[in-house]
């Protein structure tokens, strides 16, 4: 359990990606079966334990420490789980090591004066000696052995997974004691956001099953397609990937398969291409997925809805299972339909990473799955065929199904570029109708394209529809992490809006892309330069009439928000470029943003 | 300094010596911790006649003082820092050695938290008080080690008085440290530490761990690690990371005042690891919000174990607690029946908070 803590506690500094993996990967190196098996389960979410509440943890913390001192702690720290993780006393095998093992004297407080362990005028101290007082941390290494002697050592992660499988609910308190009484910091840190189930240090199941492909020099594709059919401690798997052993079998009814993505396509892609080697269909602002249903052992129908990455999503939307009653594997766009019509993308946002799905919920914001392609139908894989067949194969399937919560995404009929790009430009005269607002762009696909996974080159293109686009102001600028620490290049940017006090700068958003490293280089240099104020890694940059830095900030869409002072938020927002020549004063207003706010709602 | 710079004042005074409360001995001025009937003050924040300083960082140790009393290292830190004239006149104290000041005696014992680091015990008549500055109780091969003087009234810091700060080992911290060199020997490993004592310490850590490969530093630190080797304390081969190629860097350690490793600074760095050695590095959020993806907790404070067991030690029924959380340790006290408070001490600090790197440094 220790092991794993300290990986937790380096995954949760560690910004970079790379490093991730690299920290990953060495632990599942290092760290014997069945343990990392079960990490391996932990940081994709593998695991299924009833949690523990915060209740519960609070009341293990209250019962041995003085009420105040862990007010003032908690206070100070702001987590409930580190805080108790620190100040956990140590377990006292013996009333003699009162004041904390390994230090100080045994003196009880408040006592009378004893005799001093050491006398006051002896001109040095004592430090080669190991029982004085004046070396008193001289034994913590000692610490370890008499731990031996005298406590069991810590717990494994396969024995904190197993037991909390099995464990009731009245034996929970007493077994989390225990752990936490063997473990170090970082290993109570670690066991209480494992057992509260709030782990959240940044690393999806993705990312997890990336590092382990890198152990065998997988591809990590190969593990998603595996990856439904694995259990914990996942022995097979690290068997193949070591070269001890076969390569699993996924015997699961509906496994999901790598996805295609597509490039974004450049004005100078075009020349090259011959408009009838495409078919286009428009790209919905929703989430990508990949619905898979098939018959198990028992021929039951077994249905699981993936993201893009492989995560099993499911039960996230458990109004779409009745829906996936055929065999097959489609993917396609998850939408939020309201009488028929999509909504904007932040409608389903709220639908979007949800533990618990209420009626209610499910009832405001009914789901959709718009079908682009087909990669499965019934026992037959689709995959090699070329994509204008998968698409006949796919509306034969859409049609069988006949489910108003699945339906085909169009295609757009075009014969030149230019056609394209009017559709593209208005697409609700072109056939998306009263769903234009939720169209993204339009996507481009080669005729004779196999179902390929990964990014593949000149199959597929992306060509999404012009952002919105804005002048605002540089407000704030914080340093980033990791290679950009030394960088300022987290932005608040501002527009202008009539105040009590006159014209002012209201901020709208914060961005921290889009830019080059030139670029990068350029504002860092001018918020050095131009700091009026500092609030800890903040730095107030000047914002004046005619005096700062103008962004021009390019979004995808606009969103009322309460939480946001200027009362809308932006998705996506990303720098563009930066407007040297434009004197702050003619950045725009919070009307021409309330504006497009209404243009979006009204449609 | 001794019973010769006796004044009529200091005669006057002893006069009602006999029954004197702890407070008539030493008691907080806007100048610092002043000791009426010696006629000195002890880490004075403004200029005074006579200052007795108990160790050698910048919000302890001041310039611009007449008299300075202090060991010999601390006022060889002080010479290094402000120039040959720091103070009009200074002397030289040993541990263990008796000064008496008007009507008070005085004595130095190692505090442990950086080299020269003392605690000063002041007697008058039967009343001892200790004033321990900033003191540790953990090993640190850099300096002598911490001894418990038992006393009526111990003053002591709280830097890191509140429960959650328990230091631990900080040789599994510089393990910790060196398994992430091995982990990413392409990059360099920037380790944020306080010129005067956290580097020092952290590099001895290192050559006890046996890693023998150049540790380099950062400009501000040269001259005081120079003068720790000066003192016979071995660092194993140490240089400038000044001039060094980008490429040259990878796998390499470097130590550097906190505030360079978010500078500019770093720039010169293949990939950079950025570490922080300090007590605060217990706690997540004050890590994060420092960009830190190395929190090292090695501290020259004690802890709250250490803290605790300190004031137990020292037998003392009354406890004065400064700098820091001083809440918490005074609860603390209270709770055991001993008498506490917090002693309104201001200008002092944690010293990591407070290191600023000149231009001309950071570019070193």
């Amino acid at each position: 359990m220790n092991r794993f803590a300290e990986l937790l506690d380096r995954l949760a500094y560690e910004p970079g990606r790379n490093n991730k993996l690299r920290l990953i990967t060495a632990y599942f190196r290092d760290t014997p079966d069945p343990d990392r098996g079960y990490a391996l389960a932990a940081l994709t979410g593998a695991l299924s334990f009833k949690h523990a509440k915060p209740g519960l943890i609070r009341d293990l913390i209250v019962d041995r420490t003085d009420p105040v001192l862990f007010g003032l702690s908690y206070d100070y720290v702001g987590d409930l789980s580190e805080t108790v993780a620190l100040m956990w006393p140590k377990s006292s095998p013996s009333p003699a090591c009162g004041g904390g093992p390994g230090r100080g004297s045994g003196r009880l407080p408040g006592g009378e004066k004893e005799p001093p362990p050491v006398s006051s005028d002896s001109a040095g101290a004592l430090p080669d000696d190991p029982t004085s007082p004046a070396s008193g941390r001289g034994k913590e290494p000692l610490w370890p052995v008499s731990n031996l002697h005298n406590n069991p050592p810590p717990p494994t992660l396969s024995e904190v997974v197993t037991t909390l499988r099995t464990l009731g609910k009245t034996d929970l308190p007493k077994q989390l004691a225990r752990w936490l009484d063997e473990l170090d910091e970082t290993g109570r840190w670690a066991l209480l956001k494992l057992v509260t189930g709030a782990m959240r240090i940044g690393i999806s199941a993705r990312l997890a099953k990336t590092a382990t492909a890198a152990l065998g020099e997988k591809d990590p594709h190969e593990i998603e397609l595996i990856w439904p059919g694995l259990a914990p401690p996942y022995l097979d798997l690290f068997a193949w990937l070591e070269g001890r052993g076969e390569k699993p079998v996924n015997r699961d009814p509906a496994p999901f398969r790598p996805v295609m993505l597509a490039h974004a396509i450049e004005d100078t892609d075009f020349a090259s291409l011959d408009p009838t080697d495409f078919i286009a269909e428009w790209k919905w602002d929703g989430i990508r997925v990949q619905a898979v249903a098939g018959r198990d052992e028992h021929g039951h129908m077994q249905a699981r809805l993936y993201s893009r990455t492989g995560e099993d999503i499911t039960k996230s939307f458990p109004d779409l299972v009745p829906s996936l009653h055929l065999p097959g594997a489609i993917d396609g766009e998850l939408l939020v339909l309201r009488e028929g019509r999509v909504q904007t993308f932040n409608v389903l946002q709220q639908r979007l990473n949800r533990k618990v799905v209420s009626p209610k919920l499910i009832k405001e914001f009914p789901i959709h799955l718009r079908a682009y392609d087909l990669l499965g139908d019934d026992e037959n894989d689709l995959r090699e065929l070329p994509f204008a067949e998968r698409r006949a194969h796919l509306e034969a399937f859409v049609r069988k199904l006949d489910d108003p919560r699945i339906d085909l995404s169009p295609t757009v009929t075009f014969d030149s570029w230019e056609a394209l790009m009017a559709a593209r430009a208005d697409p609700a005269s072109a056939g998306a109708g009263e769903d234009a607002e939720a169209v993204e762009g339009v996507m481009l696909k080669r005729r004779d394209a196999p179902y390929l996974p990964g990014r593949p080159k000149g199959q597929w293109w992306k060509w999404k529809r012009d952002p919105h686009i804005i002048d605002a102001v540089l407000m704030y600028a914080q340093r980033g992490h990791g290679k950009r620490s030394s960088y300022y290049s987290d932005y608040t940017f501002g527009v202008w809006t009539a105040g009590e006090d006159g014209e002012q700068l209201v901020p709208v958003g914060k961005a921290y892309f889009g830019f080059t490293d030139e670029e990068l280089l350029q504002i860092d240099r001018f918020v050095r330069r131009n700091t009026t104020e500092k609030f800890g890694p903040v730095r107030h940059v000047v914002h004046e009439p005619d005096q700062g830095l103008v962004l021009e900030v390019a979004f995808e869409g606009l969103q009322r928000s309460p939480r946001h002072k200027s009362g809308v938020a932006m998705r996506f927002p990303r720098i563009s470029r930066l407007r040297w020549d434009k004197p702050p004063r003619e950045a725009d207003r919070l009307e021409t943003l309330e504006r497009m706010l209404k243009d979006v709602t009204a449609n | 300094m001794t019973t010769k710079h006796r004044t009529a004042k200091h005669r006057k005074q002893t006069a009602y010596i006999e029954g004197m409360r702890p407070q008539d001995i030493l008691i907080p001025a806007a100048a610092g911790l002043c000791c009426k009937p010696g006629g000195f003050h002890i880490d004075p924040v403004r200029p005074v006649e006579r200052a007795v300083i108990t160790h050698g960082h910048s919000d302890h140790a001041r310039a611009g003082h007449g008299a300075v009393l202090a060991t010999q290292e601390t006022l060889d830190m002080m010479r290094l820092r402000y120039g040959d004239s720091f103070a009009r006149s200074t002397q030289a104290v040993r541990y263990g050695e008796e000064i008496a000041l008007g009507d008070v005696k005085i004595k130095f014992h190692p505090a442990g938290h950086v080299l020269g680091s003392a605690q000063i015990a002041v007697t008058c008549k039967d009343t001892c008080i200790v004033a321990s500055g900033d003191y540790k109780d953990a090993v640190d091969p850099t300096c002598t080690p911490f001894e418990v003087v038992p006393c009526d009234v111990f003053i002591t810091e709280a830097t890191f008085g509140l429960p959650v700060f328990r230091h631990g080992d900080a040789a599994a911290e510089v393990k910790k440290l060196l398994a992430s060199v091995a982990l990413f020997p392409e990059r360099a490993h920037l380790v944020g530490a306080y010129s005067l004592g956290k580097a020092q310490r952290v590099i001895a850590l290192l050559r006890e761990q046996g890693y023998d490969a150049p540790i380099y530093l950062h400009g501000a630190m040269e001259a005081i690690t120079r003068y720790y080797e000066s003192r016979g304390i071995a660092l194993g081969e140490l240089r400038l990371v000044k001039g060094v190629k980008k490429a040259d860097l990878a796998g390499t350690i470097t130590l550097a005042p906190p505030s360079a490793t978010s500078d500019i600074w770093t720039r010169r760095f293949p990939d950079p690891v950025t570490a922080f050695a300090s007590g605060w590095m217990r706690v997540r959020a004050r890590a994060r919000q420092r960009g830190v993806e190395l929190p090292l907790v090695i501290s020259d404070h004690a802890d709250w174990d250490g803290l605790t067991a300190t004031i137990a030690a020292t037998g003392a029924g009354e406890i004065w607690v400064t700098h820091g959380q001083e809440d918490a340790l005074v609860h603390w006290c209270k709770a055991r029946g001993l008498a506490a408070r917090p002693l309104d001490l201001v200008g002092y600090g944690d010293e990591e908070e407070h290191e600023v790197v000149a231009a001309d440094e950071a570019e070193a």
